[in-house]
């Protein structure tokens, strides 16, 4: 469904992609794990068609679409979507007015629209009146996860890319995100997730079908849970090995200690 | 014929013969006598005018503000009876005119209206049910001519009483050739309820070049008076100086709401002053969306202790505008209050200007007063400015500014278009949001027409 192939991004002369690889067939749940810096964040964006980043070369497919030659809105509505690690204020515009408008409502579909609404709202533990509050703002870390959360849920995309979701969560928070994963997954069995995180606390919640490894730009290593695991364990050091040689402008050479 | 004899019955035209009327181009003395003549004035309101026509002549253009320096008094008409009113051809109305009533869902009738294809807006029935509400009521709603014919004690009474003739240029001219506009009063202790709105009574009149309101609520009442409306108005009038006198008795409240969207080619020049007493509030709703040339700031004067004036105004600035707006309080007595929220958006080259001025004088303490003025430009061509005043001669108060002026980030678009949201409608919807304290506090049919109106105007200045 969506593959990306030898993707490179670069940003002020600095090599931020360094030639991804990654495919993702429906129905599949993915991870990317890598240490601060590797560009993770910055695949998401691109990959949702950020107008930040240009694409040096490589490409990007979701289906039989070329995303490299569409915009955000177009990508969206092919069925995408991207949770963003850092949600962007929007004031004077509520949690509800928004989502009518990204849903196309219409006077038809009200009731319905509503009742799913409260439905996803409880199972994330909030309330109705964080409908009237404007996207975003003044919301804490956890709320503003919880937004993106009832967006994926709302908007049942066919590909969530879920920029550290559980960044800044505490255990109960991070067992409702994932429960709503979950459910999300069930309820969209063709749908597929990749999943950008540091923790691996996460995965168990979740069935996996791959952990990829990036590092500096690049997808180094692939695997199972396992490979999750021997991260929690031991860190990013080893995969430094994996790169050719790592590059020094960037900062971050072998021997520096990567906490998870 | 019947259509006559309405309108002479809404107006009070005391003659039917002198129907077809159009004063010579340019202002004199004679022309200021022909319009108290045809109205039939009371010799004092003559005087008045005539009066108002030395000062306007003795007084220099303002070279503040917007640039007047293209308004020909000569070339223009200062009278011209409702119906003479060269009506428009739908097919010579521009066509970006019309495209925007389609665009916003004006219905049939009132697009004929407002395109000056039909001089009369057929409410009729609407307008009479109301009137029996409120006369049941002492409720006074009609014209401002009508009201110095029917009540001529009170219009004395305060006609110019908060905006004299010598108050500015404009003000002058008005005076001298004032025609229709509002007059209302509201009883002691009468709450009305339901908005008022010149929309039942349009009519060319209400539409008028020199509009002169008067609106009077008495101790303890309420009234929500609105004006104006978001479809662009075609006139091929070029300039428009209205004034508006509005006095709130002790316990009062008045709200007066006005979205103006007049065509690009008119120079929009009003001066609009509340006197307010003792526990009184003022609240001025203003939104500025047409017009080649705004000029305009609400005022409040809060004459008694505990008042309260609030300013809100709205201001949208295109390519060749220059909306030059803002509001003015004045503490005259201790325990006032006061806000003033401004909220101005400039694309495509257009220019908003904030000019407010705070005033307090010495021995009203503990004065709160708060001016908010926030800019969005959409784009580098485009041009916000702030010129506020502060005099403050008293030290136990409370007064605060803030201002901010902002772009429309690339993250808050990038977001909004990841939900599918395209980049017009998503530059829409920030837009919205940045002028929504405002936009909440308008009644909701308008709401729904600026919200499909900033829309287009987006569509305008995107991609």
């Amino acid at each position: 469904m969506l593959k990306i192939s030898k993707l490179k991004v670069q940003i002020d002369k600095k090599q931020i992609l360094d030639g991804v690889d990654l495919t993702v067939y429906a129905g599949e749940v993915h991870v990317v794990m890598g240490p601060n810096g590797s560009g993770k964040s910055t695949l998401a964006q691109v990959l949702m068609g950020s107008p930040a980043y240009k694409i040096e070369s490589g490409g990007m497919t979701f289906g039989k679409s070329d995303l490299k030659k569409m915009t955000a809105d177009k990508r969206a509505k092919l069925g995408m979507f991207l949770a963003f690690q850092h949600p962007v204020e929007i004031p004077g515009v509520s949690v509800l007015n928004f989502l009518r408008r990204a849903t196309g409502q219409n006077i038809k579909t009200v009731v319905k629209f509503r009742e799913n609404l409260l439905e996803h709202l409880s199972s994330l533990g909030l309330s109705e009146d964080f409908l009237a509050r404007s996207i975003n703002e003044g919301f804490s870390g956890g709320e503003k996860k919880r937004n993106e959360i009832l967006q994926l849920l709302t908007f049942k995309p066919k590909l969530a890319i879920l920029d550290e979701i559980d960044s800044g969560l505490d255990v109960d928070g991070l067992k409702s995100v994932a429960s709503a994963i979950k459910k999300f997954t069930k309820h969209n069995p063709r749908s597929s997730i990749i999943l950008i995180t540091h923790h691996a606390k996460i995965l168990e919640y979740l069935k996996v079908d791959g952990v990829h490894i990036m590092v500096e730009g690049k997808i180094v290593k692939s695997g199972t849970v396992e490979l999750a695991k021997e991260i929690e364990e031991n860190g990013y050091a080893s995969f430094w090995g994996e790169k050719a040689t790592p590059e020094s402008d960037s900062g971050q050479g072998k021997n520096k200690q990567i906490l998870i | 014929m019947n259509d006559l004899q309405t309108i002479d019955y809404k107006y009070g035209f005391a003659k039917a013969e002198n129907y077809f009327f159009k004063s010579k181009k340019g202002l004199t003395s004679d022309v200021v006598r022909e319009i108290s003549a045809m109205k039939s004035e009371p010799e004092w309101m003559l005087k008045n005018r005539l009066h108002a026509l030395d000062i306007f002549e003795s007084k220099p253009m303002p070279q503040w503000g917007a640039n007047l320096n293209d308004i020909i008094f000569e070339n223009i008409y200062y009278y011209i009876k409702s119906t003479d009113k060269t009506k428009t051809s739908w097919k010579d109305l521009p066509e970006d005119i019309r495209d925007t009533y389609e665009r916003i869902g004006i219905p049939e009738a009132e697009k004929n209206f407002l395109a000056g294809v039909t001089a009369q807006y057929d409410s009729e029935a609407v307008y009479h049910s109301f009137q029996k509400q409120w006369e049941d009521k002492g409720v006074i709603f009609t014209d401002m001519d009508t009201a110095l014919k029917k009540y001529p004690e009170i219009v004395k009474e305060y006609f110019g009483r908060n905006i004299p003739a010598g108050d500015n240029k404009f003000a002058a001219l008005n005076t001298a050739v004032w025609s229709g506009g509002s007059f209302i009063y509201v009883p002691k202790g009468i709450r009305v309820d339901i908005p008022l709105q010149a929309y039942f009574r349009i009519n060319a009149a209400n539409m008028g070049q020199f509009e002169r309101t008067l609106i009077i609520v008495d101790e303890g009442a309420y009234v929500h008076y609105v004006e104006g409306c978001t479809a662009p108005v075609y006139t091929t009038d070029s300039l428009h100086a209205a004034v508006v006198e509005i006095f709130v008795k002790k316990g009062a409240r008045c709200r007066y709401t006005t979205i103006q969207n007049w065509s690009n080619n008119v120079y929009n020049l009003v001066t609009k002053r509340a006197w307010v007493e003792e526990d009184g509030v003022m609240e001025w709703v203003d939104g500025n969306l047409g017009s080649k040339v705004t000029m305009k700031y609400p005022s409040c004067y809060l004459a008694g202790r505990g008042a309260r004036g609030e300013i809100l105004s709205l201001a949208l600035a295109g390519a060749g505008q220059h909306q030059d707006a803002g509001g003015k309080l004045i503490f005259l007595a201790s325990d006032t209050s006061g806000e003033i929220i401004s909220k101005s958006v400039s694309l495509l080259g257009g220019r908003t200007s904030y000019r407010g001025l705070v005033q307090v004088k010495k021995g009203a303490e503990r004065v709160k007063c708060n001016v908010r003025c926030d800019a969005l430009l959409l784009d580098e061509q485009s041009r916000s400015d702030t010129y506020p005043t502060m005099k403050v001669d008293e030290d136990n108060v409370t007064i605060s500014h803030e201002a901010t002026v902002s772009r429309i980030e690339a993250e808050k678009l990038f977001y909004l278009m990841s939900r599918g949201l395209t980049e017009v409608e998503a530059t829409s919807l920030v837009v919205n949001g940045f002028i929504e304290p405002i936009v909440k506090e308008i009644p909701l049919e308008y709401a729904v027409e600026l919200n499909r109106l900033i829309q287009l105007n987006m569509e305008g200045a995107v991609g």
